[in-house]
């Protein structure tokens, strides 16, 4: 149980002033302590890397990697690989979003199914849905299908686990708020309880996003003949890390970009519903 | 307490008394029954999937048993792989749990460390590291320290995160009577913070445990010579369906059985606590 006045909320409210200049020291603190500890990894992999005690095959320094990133990008040859990893990530995505969305709020209801299947919601993520690859690949063929199949099967449990989360959270007075306004099962979810979970979905969009990410990259990169994790994959047995480097750095910072936009929208809306 | 309270206790201890033996047992057996009930069902889908797909790219449930206990294991190489996936997996784990253990009481004793790495540690973990293996095969050379190093960094973050928020997680009220009975740092941690945290941590490790395997034959998978992972691309090769389905079969059991004897005891920690 929270007591009041206990939580930076309640202080903020009692002396607005102090504490907010006090939280804004501390995420200025925060951010510094953030940037220096990346300028500091680049600076000691710059440094490494110039005296040679990272060598060159290993690893060009920092800043190759970036001159190496726009050239890669200026030039174009890329882009077609790009667009469509990002196309089958978004496809995975969608799927896995819509479909884990509409399984959990479906499943909420059924208290019998749902204890039966917690057993495997709890297991899930131990299983390594990447070990079922090749039998995709033997199922359905050398394509994008099982890419993006691997991304779903990655994502949807988490998503079905956040919502119902989230559905288990809705306060009684809502659904019976609902009832009394004659809303059938699907208005109720669409226009009440879903709405109502709205962080939790965000959460749940983050985590399918993710796992999108890592379902159709690390796929491309085991076996393909696109993509982006296929041409890493491609320029490493061909020593080529003038593409490989860039090419892993835009995959760092396409996906942590994403993971940090949602996670930005996610702090507005819970800061919205006092929440945070 | 006031009289008034006293019926309502009587009530409630009336309305539990009738059934207590068999309701209980009830419950416990409750878990077990919804195991078996899930398993069958997925066997099931199984075979359905095997009717729909046929002997083209699957295998049923029986054949895949049946190979995998008369053929797969009595095959020499077999083993030589399994011990070696067995062997990368056992170091990768022990190097993710010590590491993230350093790192996640590192940043769980010091707020500013911790408020500041947390979303950084968040960030590392949503990325497909599988990119980030042709930098370690560059920088460890095709082979078992590679594979080793691979799976580790997967377990590392997940057991850091979990101790730096069981740690951050801790009651005020137990860091202040040890301030009280004047502990040192060391007693500090081995009396009260480690034990207040240990539930968290534990879901911690189980989480690392699962991820360590993933990463292990992940890495394997695409490049090694030895290894359950490098059996499985091997059999893609040479379209072995009854090997990937063993293999495949064997692996998910193997997850599911560990996972599930861990959180067995994952939840019997957070219960007491």
């Amino acid at each position: 149980m929270r007591v009041a006045g206990t939580t930076p909320g309640d202080h903020a409210n009692a002396a607005p002033k102090t504490a907010q200049r006090a939280r804004g020291t501390r995420a200025w603190a925060v951010t510094l302590y953030q940037v220096a500890v990346i300028m500091g990894f680049v600076v000691v992999l710059e440094v490494l890397c110039l005296t040679g005690v990272i060598d060159k095959i290993t690893m060009p320094p920092p800043h190759r990697i970036v001159v190496d990133f726009v050239k890669l990008l200026a030039s174009g040859k890329m882009w077609p690989e790009i667009g469509k990893s990002m196309a089958n990530v978004l496809l995975a995505f969608v799927l896995a979003y819509a479909l884990g969305i509409g399984i959990g709020t479906a499943l909420h209801g059924y208290r019998t199914l749902r204890d039966t299947l917690d057993p495997l919601f709890a297991t899930y993520y131990a299983i390594p849905v990447f070990a079922f690859y090749p039998l995709f690949i033997v199922m359905f063929g050398l394509g994008d299908g099982p890419q993006v199949l691997i991304g779903v099967l990655l994502g949807v449990v988490a998503v079905i686990v956040t919502t119902l989360n989230g559905l288990d959270r809705v306060p009684a007075v809502l659904r019976k708020t609902a009832a009394i306004a004659r809303l059938g099962p699907l208005q109720t979810a669409l226009r009440v309880t879903l709405p109502f979970c709205a962080p939790y979905l965000l959460t749940a969009a983050k985590l399918a996003l993710a796992y999108a990410f890592i379902g159709v990259i690390g796929s491309e990169f085991i076996m393909a003949r696109t993509g982006m994790g296929y041409e890493i994959g491609f320029a490493y047995t061909n020593f080529d890390n003038a593409t490989m480097y860039p090419l892993i750095l835009l995959i760092l910072l396409l996906s942590v970009g994403m993971n940090g936009l949602l996670t930005r929208w996610e702090k507005i809306l819970l800061a919205r519903r006092g929440m945070r | 307490m006031s009289a008034a309270a006293r019926p309502r206790e009587a009530d409630s201890a009336a309305r539990k008394a009738p059934v207590p033996a068999a309701d209980r047992w009830g419950e416990r057996r409750a878990p077990v029954r919804n195991a078996i009930v899930l398993v069958a069902s997925l066997f099931a889908l199984w075979q359905i999937a095997y009717w729909i797909v046929g002997d083209v790219a699957l295998r049923s449930p029986w054949q895949t048993l049946r190979y995998t206990a008369l053929t797969l294991t009595h095959t020499h190489l077999f083993w030589i792989h399994l011990a070696n996936t067995l062997e990368a997996f056992a170091l990768a784990l022990l190097i993710a749990v010590v590491v993230g253990l350093l790192i996640g009481f590192a940043l769980g004793l010091h707020r500013l460390s911790g408020e500041a790495m947390e979303p950084m540690l968040v960030a590392l973990y949503s990325i497909p590291k599988i990119t980030l293996y042709p930098i370690l095969l560059l920088a460890f050379g095709l082979g078992m320290s590679a594979k080793v190093a691979f799976g580790a960094i997967h377990g590392i973050i997940p057991v850091a995160l979990f101790t730096l928020n069981a740690l951050r997680g801790i009651k005020p009220i137990l860091l202040k009577t040890g301030r009280v009975l004047k502990l040192d740092s060391t007693m500090m941690i081995r009396s009260i913070l480690f034990p207040a945290a240990v539930p968290e941590i534990f879901t911690g490790l189980r989480v690392g445990f699962s991820l360590t395997l993933i990463g292990t034959v992940l890495g394997e998978m695409f490049a090694a010579q030895h290894g359950l992972g490098y059996l499985l691309m091997n059999a893609i090769g040479l379209y072995n369906i009854d090997v990937i389905m063993s293999v495949t079969f064997l692996l998910v059991v193997f997850a599911a059985v560990v996972n599930a004897v861990l959180l067995g005891i994952d939840r019997r920690l957070h219960f007491r606590g």
